[in-house]
């Protein structure tokens, strides 16, 4: 029966496991280069029409549900119950650690901020040496190796940016492809705050137009942009750029809906391809030469260990038990402040200023991070903030929503996070999911000093705003729970090493030959920034090195 | 539909009576047995419209009882929150029936500061009785609280913030209308003057 449904689906060079950033990007590399590529997709295609600007289903605040998937009826997860057991959590529960499900993934409704990672980022175990209780280690692959790849993501996707008055901008070849993005009006009061503290203020790069762009309109300037989907295309994700320029080689087959169970690998150790269940929920195979995995952190662990055989019975590639290992997100910290007079002016998306002068530039400080005004904060999502001991609800409670909605900043921080090797993506040993497939369940607690770094930054995020004339301020720091989710990164790193690393610096695991990764598992830290142009990056890096040594049916 | 169900004098009534006591009597029927909501009963609905007035009171906007946060709770009771049923109707029960053992009267009839107050002991957890000792009154107070600001704060999609007025009330225009480009907010022309970077 199933060699009858193999002859359905027609054998391939590459099957490449997720339509997100990683995989988008690898669809359209190995296209380009000539491979026959099946792109698969456990979600669909969305649009900004279907979801509008709905904040109770957005990828911001969701507690209805995630419009953007994963759905509650098909996915959960195991999260601690906090009493040395498990609890089973959905994808609207922050517990769970969702990423959006769907073609373009999280591309499809990010802030669409563009950072490169600083390249001091990529040694950061020779700059501070061995951290206690973290598995810090240098990338087996440097920023200049990586550098024209950034560059590739910012033209090929499309980068606003202007870094003219950054001094510690990562070194570039070229400038970005579009001007840089105009301050609304907080952007405004915070630079010449930020100028009179002698910090360097600068538009925060962003993968969203400027200026028309490869035939995408530029931004208007919507409210609702992080969380939800870009309703005349300025935003740019892998759904509208290098997905449909795959899609037009004819070498690409993107197939939705499809949900993978496992890497199939044979006797000998190699792979032979993939079984997913249809649209239909029917268990089909999916044969090809190579298989590329860009499922997301938890995912992509969560399959490989899911892809049991004779040579990998704990999984593919994870004989030496690193896979799922040290997952990492961000310690996002920071400040509010409230203003006497109207700070809101309702452009969006509202974050648009950045300082770099809080990375990697304190000796007593390890990592650090970039700080930003955050993105505007939507109704609902505003009622959730008030100063400490507010109580949240009553007449107070509106006041303050109807007075400081316009009168309020806010300054966030993504702050490195040490890797630690407990905190880690599994699968259940009895829970399974709708198809039966055995469920990610994912724990550990955030390293010592990542909340150090975090109390340091948000003490210069306030200062910042009281420079502002903030007349009254708060500080919002994070604690050591955390369930890693749209920044999700590091279960699958790369190294030199494969007695502690997953896979070579190409994302080719140590253990089987054909199979990639390409996506943020690769990260062996994840920067004091936002993933997504690295993750794009890694994207072009794996799927250059493919075509590259591309011979006929496997690598040279 | 509900069930239209007649008492025994409307069942005589019915079959003795005239065409005129015909359709008072199944006037009358319809109107106690068909509820306009979903999940809630009308004791239920009358209760969290006081609760979400507590919630988000009305001023110079209207407050949670007039945005239709009560019909919002009750749409996703059907939908989205079915998992929470059980926790509404025990314990809006329950609530009622702490208030009437400590005041005498239902919660809608106290006074508006009676009702802040009674709030507030529930916010604190510090409801006596059977019920809460396994179902923690801080915790059922914190889901009506939360349901509510999504219910007055969230999109009219979901049944609650009647005419927008939350975002009336925070000054945000609506509809936003797609495709509106800040043409006059020519600061990124300026900020693009001072970049030697631009024109090349």
């Amino acid at each position: 029966m199933l060699n009858l449904l193999n002859m359905a689906n027609r054998h391939v060079n590459a099957v490449v496991i997720g339509a997100g950033a990683g995989g988008g990007v690898v669809a359209r590399e190995l296209t380009a280069g000539g491979l026959s590529v099946v792109l698969i997709e456990r979600g669909r295609w969305h649009t900004f029409d279907e979801h509008g600007d709905d904040e109770l289903t957005s990828q911001r605040t969701f507690p209805l549900k995630c419009g953007y998937g994963p759905d509650n009826e098909r996915n959960w997860r195991m999260a601690p119950d906090g009493k040395n057991g498990w609890r089973k959590v959905f994808p609207n529960d922050w517990s769970y650690g969702n990423n959006a499900a769907c073609v373009g993934s999280g591309t499809v409704c990010y802030g669409a901020m563009a950072w490169r990672y600083q390249p001091v980022d990529f040694h950061l175990k020779t700059k501070y040496g061995a951290v206690p209780g973290s598995t810090l280690d240098d990338w087996p692959l440097s920023y200049d190796e990586l550098e024209p790849y950034y560059e590739k993501a910012e033209y090929e996707l499309g980068v606003a940016g202007d870094p003219t008055n950054d001094p510690f901008v990562p070194p570039r070849k070229n400038p970005y492809p579009m001007p840089g993005f105009s301050y609304n009006r907080e952007g405004i009061i915070l630079e010449k705050a930020a100028r009179r503290l002698g910090l360097h203020p600068f538009p925060i790069p962003m993968l969203r137009n400027s200026v028309p762009y490869l035939g995408r309109p530029a931004c208007i300037r919507m409210r609702t942009c992080v969380g939800y989907a870009c309703p005349v295309d300025a935003k740019a994700g892998t759904q509208n750029t290098v997905i449909p320029v795959a899609l037009k080689t004819g070498n690409c087959e993107l197939r939705i809906n499809c949900m993978v169970s496992e890497i199939i690998v044979d006797d000998r150790g190699k792979a032979k391809g993939i079984r997913y269940f249809d649209a239909d929920n029917k268990l089909r195979e999916q044969t090809s030469d190579l298989v590329v995995v860009s499922a997301s952190a938890s995912e992509t662990a969560r399959l490989l260990l899911n892809s049991k055989s004779k040579l990998f019975p704990d999984g593919a590639g994870n004989n030496n038990g690193w896979v799922g290992r040290n997952i990492q997100d961000h310690a996002y910290t920071g400040a509010y402040g409230l203003f006497e007079d109207e700070v809101y002016d309702d452009v969006g998306p509202g974050a648009c200023i950045a300082i770099n002068d809080f990375n990697h530039r304190f000796p007593d400080i390890i990592g650090g991070g970039v700080l930003c005004n955050e993105f505007i904060r939507m109704p609902y999502q505003f009622a959730s903030i008030r100063p400490p001991g507010s109580r949240m609800w009553g007449k107070d409670h509106k006041d303050f929503q109807k007075h400081y909605f316009r009168r309020h900043i806010a300054i966030h921080g993504p702050v490195q996070e040490m890797p630690v090797f407990d905190k880690r993506v599994e699968v259940d040993p009895v829970v399974r999911d709708f198809w039966g497939i055995p469920v990610a369940r994912i724990s550990g607690l955030r390293h010592d000093n990542d909340i150090k770094v975090a109390h340091f930054l948000a003490d210069k995020a306030e200062n910042w705003l009281k420079e502002a004339g903030a007349t009254h301020t708060w500080q919002s720091v994070p604690g050591k729970e955390s369930t890693p989710s749209q920044h999700q990164a590091g279960t699958c790193r790369m190294g030199n090493d494969p007695k502690t690393s997953v896979t070579n610096k190409y994302g080719q695991l140590h253990e089987i030959d054909n199979i990639f990764i390409a996506d943020g598992s690769l990260h062996v830290n994840n920067g004091g920034y936002n993933p997504a142009l690295t993750i794009l990056a890694l994207g072009y890096w794996v799927g250059d090195h493919i075509v590259k040594n591309w011979k006929g049916t496997k690598m040279k | 539909m509900a069930n239209l169900s007649f008492s025994r004098r409307e069942f005589i009534r019915l079959v003795t009576g005239g065409t005129a006591a015909v359709l008072i009597s199944f006037n009358t029927a319809c109107r106690n047995k068909i509820s306009r909501w979903r999940f809630l009963n009308e004791e239920e609905i009358t209760l969290l419209d006081a609760v979400v007035e507590q919630l988000i009171p009305t001023d110079d906007f209207p407050g949670g009882r007039w945005a239709n946060v009560s019909n919002f709770i009750d749409k996703q009771l059907d939908t989205y929150y079915r998992k929470h049923q059980t926790v509404y109707r025990e314990g809006l029960a329950a609530l009622q029936e702490t208030v009437i053992r400590m005041k005498g009267n239902k919660f809608e009839e106290l006074s508006y500061a009676d009702q802040t107050t009674i709030l507030e002991k529930m916010e604190a957890g510090e409801f006596t009785g059977d019920y809460w000792k396994n179902h923690p009154a801080a915790n059922f107070f914190d889901t009506v609280r939360q349901h509510s600001l999504q219910g007055y704060y969230g999109s009219p999609v979901h049944g609650g913030n009647r005419d927008y007025v939350s975002y009336r009330m925070m000054g945000l225009d609506y509809p936003n209308v797609i495709g509106q480009n800040r043409y006059n907010d020519l600061s990124w022309r300026i900020y693009n003057a001072k970049s030697p970077e631009y024109g090349k």
